[in-house]
Formats: C-alpha cells, sequence, structure tokens
C-alpha cells in the first residue's frame, strides 16, 4: 500500500476564487512591504557595521551583569542576548553580544575585543569568546548593494530564460510570483524581527530557485496542455495542469521541508534564521506557484496555437492562407 | 523500447564509481587529512618512520583529495584588507624631491632660487623666484617623465607638470596612479603572502578582491588579532639622513623633513630628511646576527643599486650620522665612520634575540608598500566550528532517513531506487567537491540538506509522469519510457533556473554565501544526471530482469 498524499485524480477549483487569492497575496504583501517600511529589518552586521561576539560560558548568562560589565567601556550601543539551542551540552550558556560600529571605516581592533575580554571575565570567570566577527561601515554598505543587485539579477536572469523558453506572460507570472515571495520573506524578518545577515541574501535566492522551479513544473505542463486540448479554455486548462501536477508539487514540498525541519531542528543556533527563511520559502513558494504565477498567467491571457507563426502580428497579407 | 546502450550503461556505472571513489576519503577525514600531512613533511623534511607510518594510514592508491572546511566549520580568522594606494603617492614624490633639486639646480640663472613649499602629500609645490623662467623649469621637469608602464596607460607620461604663477606644480598623472595602485595592491599580496608561508599555516586564503583589497583567510589560527601580527604593520626600512637630534616631537622640521620618535630611548626625537638614501626594497637579504659585542642585531645586504647608493652617500658624509629607520621609528642613528663599498651592514639596538629574528623575517619579506586598513575581521573557534559540524552531521542524517522512508513510502522498489540515486547523489557532490577543491562552510551543508530534499524532485517529476501514462493505460514499458521523455523539459527548465540562481550567488557572495552557491549547484548538476542516467539504468536493468507484466509506481 502506497502512502498517497494526493488523491489519485483530482479537480479542485483553484481560479474559482482566483480574486480572493490574488486579494489575500496582495494584503500580505502590503502588510510585509508596511512592516519593513515601519519597523525596518533587524540588520546583521554584515548590513550595518559593527561587531558580534558569541561567549561561552559554563555558568549560567547573567545579561544584567555582562552589560554592566560592558557599558563601562563606552562602546556605544550594546545588546545582549541569550541563545539557546536543544543542541547545547548542559553547562554551555551562549550570549550573543552585538556592539554598534565605531566610527572611523575600520572593524574593531584586537585590543578592544581582549579588553572586553577581560572585563567580561570579571562577571563570568573562563568566559571563552567563541567567535568574533567585525564589519566595518565601509563594506557593510557596500555589502548591502550587492545583495540587493544580486537578488535584482537573479529575477531579471530567470524573467529573461523563461521569456525565451515560453511566452512573455508566463515569464510575467512566474516573475509576479517570485516577487511575491521575496516580499514576503523579507515582511516576515521584519515582522518577526529575526537577524538579517548575508546568509539570508542565500536563502532568498534559494527561495527564488526553488518557488520557480515549482512554477516552471506547472508551467511546462500548462504548455504542453495548451497543444492538447486546443478547445479548453485558459481556465480549465490552468486548472487541470496543476491539480495533474499537484501530486508532485506536494510530494517535493514534503520531502524538502522533511529535509528543512531536521536542519531546522538539529542543525543548531548558528543556521537557524537561514533555515527558517528556507522553510517559510518553500511554503510561500508552493503557495504563490499555484495561487500567484497560475492566476497572473490567466489573467494576462496566452496565445493559444503554437504550430502557427500568429495571425496578429498584422500586415496586409497576414490574413491569406495558402 | 527501453534500449540503453552497453558503453552508455557502462560510462554512467563508471561515473558513479569514480564518484564514490573521489567522495570516499572525506569519510574517513582524520585518518586521510593526518595521512596527507605526513607526505607532504616527508617531502618537505625527510623520512622518518613515524611519518611512513601514519602514511600508510590511507592507502596511496586510493584519492586523497579532501573536502575543504570552511572558517566556519573549522575554525580560524579571516580578514578583509584595504590597501591604502595612496600612501606610494607621498613616498613617489618625496622620492622625486632630490630628483627635481638636482635637476633645476644647475639652471639657477634662468630659474632663480627655489624652495619646495608646503603642498598636500601628493604633490610637489615650488616657488621659483623668477617667474619668467617657469618655462625653463617646466620643460626641464617635464624631462624627468617616463613613460606609464601598463597596458591601459600606454602612451601617457608618469608625472604631471603645471605652473601657476611662480609656483610649479608636480604630481603623478592619472595613468601613472592607476597603474601606481594595481602595483601596489599586488605588492602587498605578494608580501601578505610570503609573510603567512613564513609561519607555515594549512592552505591559507590569500585573494585580491576588486580594485584595491585583499582578502586573507586562515584556518586554524587563534584570532584575527594573531594574523594581523603575522601581517605586521608596514614594516618599512629606511636609511635617512640625520638633520637634527632633540628632545621635542613638535619642533618644526622644515619642509622636506620630519620628526621620528626613537625606538627604544623615550624622549628622543630625530629630525631626518623625508626623502630616504636607500629603502628597505634593495634589501635582498636579512639574517639575524650578532654584533661585535654579542648582543642580538640583523645582518642585511642590499642589491646593486641600492649599495651603490649607500656607498655614494657614506662616502660624501663621513662623520655625520645617519638614521635606520623603522616604520618611522629611529632603530639606532650610528656615525658613518668610513665609506661602505660592499652594500651590506649590520642593524644593532636594544633587541632581543627573538625581537631581531623578527625584524630579520619582516624585512626579508620586504616592506609593505602601503599601509592596510583592515576593513572586516572574523574570528571563528574552533570548538564552535566542530559543534556546527556536529549539529550539521546529525541534522543531514536525520533529513537523509526521512526522505528516504518516505520515498519508499510513497513509491515502493521505484522509491527504491531513487533512494540509491540520492545516495550517489550525495557521493558525487562530495565527489565533485573534492575533486574540485571546493570548500564546505555551513550554509554549504544546508545547501547539501536542501539537495537531499530537492534531488527527489526530478525522481518525482519522472514517477508522477509514469504513474500517468500508467492510469491512461499504457504497458509498463511504454509508460516508464513516455514518463522519462515528457517529464525530461520540465526537469531540465526547472534545474536551469535554480542552476541560474545558483551561479548569480557564487559570482556576487563571498565566503559561506559562496560555499552555499557551489553546493547547490553541484547538488543541481548531480541530481539532474542521476535522476536523468542512474535511476533509468537502474529500472531498465531491473525491468529487463523481471519482465513484470504490470507494474505500481
Amino acid at each position: 500500500m502506497r502512502l498517497k498524499l494526493v488523491p489519485a485524480e483530482t479537480s479542485f477549483d483553484f481560479f474559482g476564487k482566483w480574486k480572493l487569492w490574488l486579494g489575500i497575496s496582495a494584503l500580505m504583501m502590503v502588510v510585509g512591504f508596511a512592516s519593513f517600511m515601519y519597523q525596518g529589518l533587524n540588520f546583521g552586521i554584515d548590513f550595518r557595521g559593527g561587531t558580534t561576539i558569541r561567549t561561552e560560558s559554563t555558568q549560567a548568562v547573567d545579561v544584567g551583569a555582562y552589560r554592566g560589565a560592558i557599558d563601562t567601556l563606552e562602546l556605544g550601543d550594546v545588546s545582549i542576548t541569550e541563545v539557546f539551542d536543544p543542541t547545547f551540552e548542559e553547562d554551555q550558556h551562549v550570549a550573543m553580544i552585538r556592539i554598534q560600529a565605531q566610527a572611523d571605516g575600520e572593524s574593531i581592533s584586537g585590543e578592544v575585543i581582549e579588553t572586553i575580554n577581560a572585563t567580561l571575565d570579571g562577571v563570568a570567570p573562563g568566559i571563552k569568546f567563541v567567535s568574533v566577527e567585525s564589519v566595518g561601515p565601509k563594506v557593510s554598505g557596500e555589502l548591502v548593494q550587492t545583495a540587493v543587485l544580486a537578488v535584482v539579477l537573479a529575477i531579471a536572469a530567470v524573467l529573461i530564460y523563461i521569456w525565451l523558453r515560453f511566452e512573455w506572460q508566463f515569464a510575467l507570472g512566474a516573475v509576479a510570483a517570485l516577487v511575491h515571495d521575496v516580499v514576503l520573506t523579507i515582511g516576515v524578518f521584519s515582522e518577526l524581527q529575526i537577524k538579517f545577515d548575508l546568509a539570508i541574501i542565500a536563502a532568498l535566492l534559494t527561495i527564488v530557485g526553488y518557488s520557480l522551479n515549482d512554477t516552471v513544473v506547472v508551467f511546462d505542463r500548462v504548455r504542453e496542455n495548451l497543444r492538447k486540448y486546443k478547445k479548453k479554455t485558459l481556465a480549465e486548462v490552468l486548472n487541470l495542469s496543476i491539480n495533474e501536477t499537484l501530486s508532485r508539487t506536494v510530494m517535493t514540498s514534503v520531502t524538502t521541508l522533511l529535509a528543512l525541519i531536521s536542519l531546522y531542528v538539529l542543525g543548531g543556533d548558528v543556521i537557524r534564521g537561514f533555515v527558517f527563511a528556507m522553510i517559510w520559502g518553500v511554503i510561500v513558494g508552493t503557495y504563490s506557484s499555484i495561487f500567484v504565477a497560475s492566476t497572473i498567467l490567466l489573467y494576462l491571457g496566452v496565445k493559444r496555437d503554437w504550430s502557427k507563426p500568429s495571425n496578429t502580428t498584422g500586415n496586409q497579407f497576414a490574413n491569406i492562407d495558402a | 523500447m527501453l534500449q540503453i546502450d552497453l558503453w552508455k550503461r557502462v560510462l554512467i556505472w563508471l561515473v558513479c564509481v569514480t564518484g564514490l571513489l573521489l567522495a570516499l576519503p572525506n569519510a574517513f577525514y582524520t585518518r586521510v587529512e593526518q595521512a596527507n600531512d605526513a607526505a607532504i613533511e616527508i617531502v618537505a623534511k625527510g623520512e622518518t618512520p613515524e611519518r611512513l607510518e601514519i602514511v600508510d594510514q590511507w592507502p596511496s592508491w586510493m584519492p586523497s583529495s579532501l573536502v575543504n572546511l570552511g572558517l566556519d566549520l573549522r575554525g580560524g580568522a579571516h580578514l578583509l584588507a584595504e590597501v591604502k594606494v595612496a600612501d606610494v603617492y607621498a613616498a613617489r614624490m618625496d622620492a622625486m624631491w632630490p630628483e627635481v633639486r638636482e635637476t633645476l639646480r644647475p639652471e639657477r640663472a634662468t630659474v632663480g632660487t627655489f624652495r619646495r613649499q608646503p603642498s598636500p602629500e601628493d604633490q610637489i609645490r615650488l616657488k621659483i623666484s623668477k617667474p619668467e623662467g617657469m618655462n625653463r623649469a617646466l620643460e626641464l621637469v617635464r624631462g624627468l617623465a617616463t613613460p606609464v608602464t601598463s597596458l591601459t596607460g600606454a602612451g601617457a607620461m608618469d608625472i604631471e607638470s603645471s605652473a601657476d604663477g611662480d609656483i610649479l606644480t608636480i604630481q603623478l598623472s592619472d595613468a601613472e596612479k592607476l597603474a601606481s595602485d594595481d602595483r601596489t595592491v599586488r605588492q602587498s599580496l605578494e608580501i601578505v603572502r610570503r609573510r603567512i608561508d613564513e609561519v607555515g599555516t594549512r592552505e591559507p586564503t590569500i585573494q585580491r578582491q576588486g580594485a584595491d583589497r585583499i582578502l586573507i583567510q586562515v584556518p586554524g589560527i587563534g584570532s584575527a588579532s594573531e594574523l594581523k601580527k603575522i601581517i605586521g604593520t608596514t614594516a618599512q626600512l629606511t636609511f635617512s639622513p640625520v638633520v637634527g637630534r632633540g628632545s621635542d616631537a613638535d619642533a618644526n622640521p622644515g619642509v622636506g623633513n620630519k620628526v621620528v620618535p626613537s625606538l627604544d630611548e623615550p624622549g628622543v626625537y630625530f629630525t631626518i630628511e623625508s626623502a630616504p638614501v636607500v629603502t628597505g626594497e634593495d634589501l635582498v637579504d636579512a639574517q639575524p646576527a650578532f654584533d661585535q659585542n654579542g648582543r642580538p642585531a640583523v645582518n642585511f645586504r642590499f642589491n646593486t643599486s641600492g649599495a651603490r647608493r649607500f656607498g655614494d652617500y657614506t662616502a660624501e658624509n663621513i662623520g655625520s650620522p645617519f638614521a635606520i629607520v623603522l616604520d618611522d621609528e629611529v632603530v639606532s642613528a650610528p656615525v658613518i665612520q668610513s665609506h661602505i663599498p660592499g652594500g651590506s651592514g649590520i642593524i644593532t639596538g636594544n633587541f632581543t634575540i627573538e625581537e631581531s629574528t623578527n625584524l630579520a623575517v619582516l624585512l626579508r619579506a620586504g616592506a609593505l608598500p602601503a599601509g592596510l586598513e583592515f576593513l572586516e575581521e572574523r574570528t571563528i573557534g574552533p570548538e564552535l566550528g566542530q559543534d556546527s559540524i556536529d549539529a550539521g552531521k546529525i541534522a543531514t542524517i536525520v533529513a537523509f532517513v526521512a526522505v528516504l522512508v518516505f520515498m519508499v513510502l510513497s513509491y515502493g522498489l521505484f522509491g527504491i531506487f531513487a533512494n540509491v540515486a540520492l545516495i550517489l547523489n550525495i557521493a558525487l557532490i562530495f565527489g565533485m567537491l573534492s575533486l574540485i577543491g571546493g570548500t564546505l562552510t555551513l550554509p554549504g551543508i544546508a545547501g547539501i540538506v536542501l539537495t537531499v530534499g530537492m534531488a527527489v524532485d526530478a525522481n518525482v517529476l519522472v514517477f508522477e509522469r509514469i504513474r500517468e501514462e500508467l492510469k491512461a493505460g499504457r504497458g509498463p514499458a511504454r509508460s516508464i519510457e513516455e514518463g522519462y521523455s515528457k517529464a525530461l523539459s520540465a526537469i531540465l527548465d526547472a534545474n536551469v533556473t535554480t542552476f541560474i540562481t545558483a551561479v548569480i550567488l557564487f559570482a556576487m557572495g563571498s565566503g559561506p554565501v559562496r560555499g552555499f552557491a557551489i553546493t547547490l549547484g553541484l547538488g543541481i548538476m548531480t541530481s539532474v544526471f542521476t535522476a536523468i542516467f542512474v535511476t533509468r539504468v537502474m529500472i531498465v536493468m531491473w525491468f529487463e530482469r523481471r519482465r513484470p507484466k504490470t507494474i505500481e509506481v
């Protein structure tokens, strides 16, 4: 007996309420964007410069005492958070200390780090700095530019590829879905104030890749069915194609989610934000390839007759048939 | 129907076996690593029984390349430094000044007396007392210019001179600045490399990034500050004429001179000429040694041109002091006793043996032509790296098992085929990573886990397609055939688009992100290969043997 997540034969009507779906998506995008505009992202040091220190100690972390000690050094804005993770040992107590970028363009100096270490040793003897990362404001500005450029380039490259392989309506539909996914992911990061660093950009691009993967599989079937069922309306063809590929869509999403969730739970806290972005992206990406990409395609319409050259590229001989 | 040529089958299995063999050393990481290190030591330092024994831990006929572990997994330090290329302009101008002086001096009749004016560091400004002789002065100074030696700057001269009333300004031309920047960065890169190599750490990465930056990654080193100490500050060695000696740090040195402190005598300052007689660039060798009193010192030797200048200067200035200056501190300021013709000498000072050894190393490696500004520093402790590896391992195994079970539950026998392909897939990724010397980072592990999830996609596409064909009433063989051929376009389009994003990530990203892009990109290639070829061969071989009347997918 086979495990079947999706019945062998489905005929869900995905477009009956297309206005509702598009509405929900649009609303979520507006919420995400508004959150991004008002609250802003919790940028990591990659993007706004500064220093993060990951400390490890055998005693419980006393954030107040840490703060008291570090405040005497007058380093400006300092944030201290304790990190909890199921993968930690019993007596492994981890904290992240973030220090704002210092005035000059350089990263923080080794002497300052040593001073901080010595100061903290006063309140938590034997404390270890397991990682210290410092990014000068000069580089962080460029990293933002590169990141934005990378995402824009990826979307543009994909637009062109799908345009070449399909039709421009497909390309627009796919890209609308991508923008939807990216905006919602950024929105969720700003709403939950999860640290947004360089790795998240990698996650964003992977989401772009994954969402696209899904969209392309549906579109590939649409292209095939458009040729096969010339009498059916576009809405019917789209619905049929999505139903036919539904089993695969769900299978792939489930296997990917299985892998990602195990990484989320067991992979340690260093990578958790990154994995969270991807899990969210897989869910949103699966949704968007059905409810955004295909709906936009339905809205734009598509050239049906693939065998003959278009008769709308009008000149005076266009309609003469030999 | 369902034919695959024998040569194709052989080729497909050959690729898989090669991949497995290449990946195998990574399963015995520590052992192979020790064996590799020992083999290198034998070449470098000769054979010892212990080393031979360690080498024998891994058979020599097996592949022995390993996946490099990124800094976030192995621990180590990462520095991004910007070379302050403009430093060189000032040095060039200072070096130019004596030449300009010598050229104009015989022409005093036309240009009158001249005096260097305060100016930005990258310019020389001269005031001449006879402005009507300015054209002659310009002509003479322009005669000093030489063509720029670079591909892009062809035809341009290295200096520009202009006149404004009685002020003559000399500065480097834009073409020369570009060429000089490039030289400076290359030189810095080379020197940083030599200094790090002297310490002999494992697999450091030293790369140029952009126009004026250097990326340095050294695994296994304790901290970024330690790395900075190895790279050192500038270690500019100069031999400069001494103008005076005093105890006032703020004394007015006069144009073309500067005040520098003494290295070991607090409160003592020397006024020296900014233009040195000889610089560390002319050094060919420096060795730790002892002076006649048995105190640690450093012996040095100049190249021919340095030796000639040093010889000429000492011949002309017997009885006057000159300073040995290291990073703008006077190490010693001996009085020239006699003409020193051979171009070699000794630097004495209050050194310990360790200091004299370090100084010799710094001098031998050469001075950094310009200062470094550190823009980015990261230190990752080895414990954190090990924690990440452990967590990543467990997560990957759990993810792997979950997907394997899920596939068997969903597709039965075909699921097992897909699982074999999936295992081969991971092996191929590791094999290719080892082969190209790729680096595995923490996001890279995430990339592999993601691949585990997504790699089955291509198989799922095919299997679902086969199911549809079976449902449409086609026979088993026909269904399998059609399933593969019809799913192909979807598989290709879907993977090409993901591959595009991986390429963009690789091109734009750095460090860990790039590691992610590599595993993602390799994962896409190997998963397409295993889905299109490997599972197909397995299914076809199974089908030929069993000839089932019906199949269930």
